[in-house]
């Protein structure tokens, strides 16, 4: 699936993790010309804007998405209560609104309603890598058929790592993407659940998760091949 | 909060998309012991919002009878599936807080109680890690401790059926999610040591009491019984539950210092004294039956001195060497045994610790000679005390502790006492084999 179009960069964190937790893959973009190049070829799968903030910006990103030869859609707004007005006289400009604060699961059912209205998929249902496959909607995983026992964390941290393959993470990284709030553990903790997944993905299939020696961790082969630097296994 | 939301809907999916067929609640009593009910996946909604009515009048130091209502709210972060051998679905499992019925966290509950604790380490900005090491034996029987092996340390005995069966545990305890760091055959024989990789405190004391059902399901499953009774044979090695201990800021090893000529910084260096101060106060719950103190006495590696080292086993503080490069500075205490509650001792040995940090306690010289073979003058010269002697003494000592009583509380505090008490007096007025043999024939 495409990528969802995000402004501003670096987007508000509970934005990043509602649709990391929802599996949406995305691509923040500062302005419209980013926006172009960074632009996908079969399209953007659709846009969240958040006009908290720049408001003025964000409908010129707006814009650019729609007066085009093939508007992008769907596109939500984020706005604040004092900003409703700004909406008026803009209609054609997005295709539903959330007020901020927002509540995770209703941008989630918009954007799935959006979804559903625009005639697209209706949001990633699986994500597969080898013969991994991940169940978003049942929460289930699965290796090679095998179903995997997890705790909710562990669960969440394999959907992000499948999500991102071949991207190194560092653990404060996956810590605010992960986790997205204090947690109890602070930064080792993600050492712990790396340990604990490998543990349940199995001898054949632990090394998907590499450390990166005094960064992070990797899922997947680096795009740059295999052994990429300070590769540990 | 979105994230508790979504936690409750994995544990609610998953238990119907694996045809869970029964959720086991646990929890702890006050003496350490594991208790466990089973719900069905009906009941587990109500049982996630507002906990499970359990009678607590009949757990070893909850409530009195006239208020025994208390509830069992399970912790959706500690869900697993379990797989009982012979059942082709698996079962699930969750840690319980308990709350009394107003809706308060009940005092009497050991995993509140460490909470309690972890918390005021983390107004501090610090997490507190915990790798234990856990002995035990392995026997013919429960009535009779008859060993598998008459192997030792390290030792690699071909047709072993005590690797078979650590293999066994291993590999169910990575299925639950306990990663395991070494394991290997322990100095006496039958006697088994699986050490368990670091975590942060809370996860580790459930860890530990998943830990020893795990080792015991896994050997009654193959007709032996697993023990982690502290002194089994008298002679032999007992089993302790050597523990490390670190406290990080964020990524930050709190303990680690390059520039020290130790490589510990002055928080490491007043976790230690701190630990030294109140080992006797904490002993009572580090080793808490008559049979621990069989454990604590000199000649079998245990220690018996309040003291620290940094390469010698004998003393009760060890500050391993981290090796070169690495920022893994931690602090090994060896007293405690593997039959504790380990979300109190933990709580104790962090409090202690914290307290070392806050009041500057200062760090008594690295003690270098064996202190066995010292007499007990130029110990007493080096000021070096002793560990409680028996269960007994370590009460004594506990009733005038304020860390003992502000850690644990006003509840437990009177429980644990009376309790051991008890236990202490029933010792007491028994005859022992060893009384019959040594005197019955002269006196």
């Amino acid at each position: 699936m495409e990528p969802f179009l995000v402004f501003p960069d670096p987007p508000p964190p509970l934005l990043v993790q509602t649709l990391d937790l929802a599996g949406y893959s995305w691509k923040a973009v500062a302005n419209a010309s980013i926006a172009a190049q960074l632009e996908p070829p079969d399209g953007w799968a659709g846009a969240v804007v958040t006009a908290e903030g720049d408001a003025e910006g964000a409908f010129v990103i707006c814009r650019s998405l729609r007066r085009r030869d093939v508007p992008v859609q769907p596109v939500l707004v984020l706005v604040a209560g004092n900003q409703l007005g700004d909406l008026e006289l803009r209609e054609d400009l997005f295709d539903d609104f959330c007020l901020t604060p927002f509540h995770p699961k209703e941008l989630e059912a918009r954007l799935r309603l959006l979804a559903w209205r625009a005639g697209r998929a209706t949001g990633p249902e699986v994500v597969e890598y080898g013969d991994l496959v991940i169940n978003l909607e049942t929460y289930q995983a699965a290796v090679g058929g095998r179903p995997l026992d997890l705790t909710y964390m562990e669960h969440e941290l394999l959907k992000f790592f499948a999500t991102h393959p071949g991207k190194v993470f560092t653990r404060e990284t996956l810590l605010s993407r992960v986790w997205g709030y204090e947690y109890y553990g602070g930064a080792r903790t993600v050492d712990v659940h790396v340990r604990r997944l490998r543990a349940k993905l199995g001898d054949d299939h632990a090394s998907w998760i590499q450390t990166v020696r005094s960064v992070g961790y990797r899922f997947g082969q680096s795009r740059w091949g295999v052994g990429g630097a300070g590769r540990e296994g | 909060m979105a994230s508790m939301e979504r936690q409750l809907e994995y544990v609610l999916r998953t238990v119907e998309e694996r045809d869970v067929r029964f959720v086991r609640l646990w929890f702890t009593d006050v003496q350490g012991m594991l208790k466990s009910f089973a719900i069905t996946p009906a009941e587990l909604e109500d049982a996630l919002e507002a906990g499970m009515e359990f009678d607590g009048s009949c757990i070893d130091g909850f409530s009195r009878i006239q208020e025994a209502d208390m509830m069992a709210r399970p912790d959706p972060g500690t869900f697993e599936l379990i797989h009982v051998p012979g059942e082709d679905v698996p079962a699930a499992r969750m840690f319980c807080d308990i709350y009394t019925p107003s809706g308060e966290p009940f005092d009497g509950d050991p995993r509140y109680v460490l909470k309690r604790t972890l918390e005021k380490a983390r107004e501090r900005g610090f997490t507190f890690y915990v790798s234990p090491e856990m002995e035990y034996f392995y026997f013919r029987s429960a009535t009779e401790p008859i060993p598998l092996d008459q192997a030792s340390y390290f030792d690699l005995t071909p047709f072993d059926e005590a690797s078979e069966l650590r293999k066994q545990t291993i590999l169910a305890l990575e299925n639950m999610g306990i990663p395991v760091q070494y394991s290997h055959h322990e100095i006496a024989p039958s006697q088994q040591e699986i050490d368990l990789r670091y975590t942060d405190a809370l996860t580790m004391a459930d860890n530990v009491m998943a830990f020893r059902m795990v080792v015991k399901e896994v050997a009654q499953s193959r007709g032996v019984y697993a023990t982690f009774m502290p002194k089994p044979v008298a002679g032999w090695n007992g089993s302790a539950m050597h523990t490390h201990l670190s406290l990080f800021e964020g990524d930050v090893n709190a303990f680690h210092d390059a520039g020290d000529e130790l490589g510990l910084s002055a928080v490491g260096k007043g976790f230690i004294a701190g630990l030294l101060h109140h080992a006797k106060e904490i002993t009572a719950v580090t080793n808490q039956w008559v049979n621990s103190y069989k454990r604590l006495i000199p000649g079998y590696e245990a220690p018996t001195y309040i003291c620290w080292a940094r390469n010698n086993r004998s003393a009760l503080v060890r500050v391993p060497i981290p090796r070169r490069g690495e920022s893994g500075s931690r602090v090994e205490y060896r007293a405690p045994d593997p039959a504790c509650n380990p979300y109190l001792a933990f709580s104790l040995l962090l409090a202690a610790g914290l307290r070392g940090i806050e009041k500057g306690y200062e760090l008594p010289p690295e003690a270098l000679n064996n202190i066995y073979e010292m007499t007990p003058e130029e110990r007493m010269a080096e000021g070096i005390d002793s560990l409680p002697n028996s269960l007994f003494e370590a009460l004594e000592v506990m009733e005038r502790s304020d860390l003992m009583a502000e850690v644990l509380g006003e509840h437990v505090f009177d429980y644990f006492l009376r309790n051991k008490r008890l236990e202490w007096a029933d010792y007491k007025a028994y005859v022992t084999p060893f009384e019959i043999s040594r005197y019955l024939g002269v006196l």
